[in-house]
């Protein structure tokens, strides 16, 4: 697809429809590419490692990333890791910001795919799919291991 | 001694200090020594939500913590104690002459530093204070994650490391 298709295309992501995740080793770019091959909406995220950046370096690569792209919503892995915290750091310069850390699959698959609602409700509804589609499967024991 | 893990790491309290060191040790309390954190209410708030509800969280400068240390070495939980910097840590140890070991957990890129390691990146000032730290008798290695082999600084500076 050309620029000009792109461009002209309502299905195609741009400004505050995209969000960035940004996470450990090369998880953002694996989740990414998995929305992609899942949904065709993969430029809907712009991935990020925090790789060996410094705390400062990790807020400012983000600050970088959000006025460059116009997202408004940060998807983080770990509560307590460098990405989230430098995150919420930028929540405290920008009211229109969200973050949602914790980030998985489903939250991203539902993200991608949201209605036309507002981003706080998206972030919120990514968060209930994200957390729902953890559990524990068990096997009905029909079948012995060897 | 309760306190498992003297480390500097300029990101403070992430992943690798919460789980990587944090779950194996059964780290019961993080300490933070660092003066801006210590005076900003709202940055001690941020790690306290980032953290698990089961990890105890103190904040200190260096002169408190100089203090403190002997109250959180009788605590009978595991924790590790944290600088963001060598300077931190070195005014530390020279307020606490007991600290005997020194983790080099993150000292990541700036300009003016150079690579050591990928997680460990120093100007020449700071290999100069890393060796005053050493010349005082302390242990200092550079270990990102307790499954990585602790490297004695003297290879870290000789460059053999790489």
């Amino acid at each position: 697809m050309s620029n000009a298709e792109r461009e002209a295309d309502p299905e195609t992501a741009s400004g505050a429809d995209r969000a960035i995740v940004i996470g450990h080793g090369e998880i953002a770019a694996g989740l990414v590419s998995a929305v992609d091959r899942i949904t065709g909406r993969g430029d809907r995220f712009i991935p990020l490692s925090n790789g060996n950046l410094g705390t400062a370096e990790i807020e400012a690569m983000l600050r970088e990333q959000l006025d460059a792209t116009g997202a408004r919503v940060v998807f983080t892995d770990l509560p307590a890791g460098s990405c989230n915290f430098a995150a919420c750091r930028l929540l405290r310069e920008r009211s229109d910001l969200l973050v949602v850390t914790g980030v998985n699959l489903p939250a991203l698959l539902q993200f991608a795919t949201r209605g036309e609602g507002g981003l706080a409700e998206a972030a919120a509804e990514a968060v209930a799919r994200g957390s729902a589609a953890m559990r524990v499967l068990t096997g009905t024991g029909s079948a012995r291991g060897h | 001694m309760a306190i498992e893990l003297y480390r500097i790491d300029d990101r403070l309290i992430h992943g690798q200090v919460v789980v990587g060191w944090g779950q194996p040790l059964r780290v019961g309390f993080i300490v933070v020594v660092d003066d801006e954190v210590a005076a900003s209410e709202w940055e001690q708030e941020l790690y306290r939500m980032g953290v698990p509800p089961e990890m105890e969280l103190y904040f200190a400068s260096v002169n408190d913590a100089a203090e403190r240390l002997d109250t959180w070495r009788r605590d009978q939980r595991p924790g590790i104690l944290l600088t963001g910097d060598i300077d931190t840590m070195r005014r530390l140890v020279e307020r606490a002459p007991s600290i005997q070991t020194v983790n080099l957990g993150g000292i990541h890129h700036r300009a003016g530093r150079a690579e050591r390691l990928r997680y460990i990146y120093l100007t020449s000032e700071e290999e100069r204070e890393l060796r005053a730290l050493a010349s005082r008798g302390i242990d200092v290695t550079a270990q990102d994650v307790p499954s990585a082999r602790p490297l004695p600084l003297r290879e870290l500076l000789d460059g053999s490391a790489r």
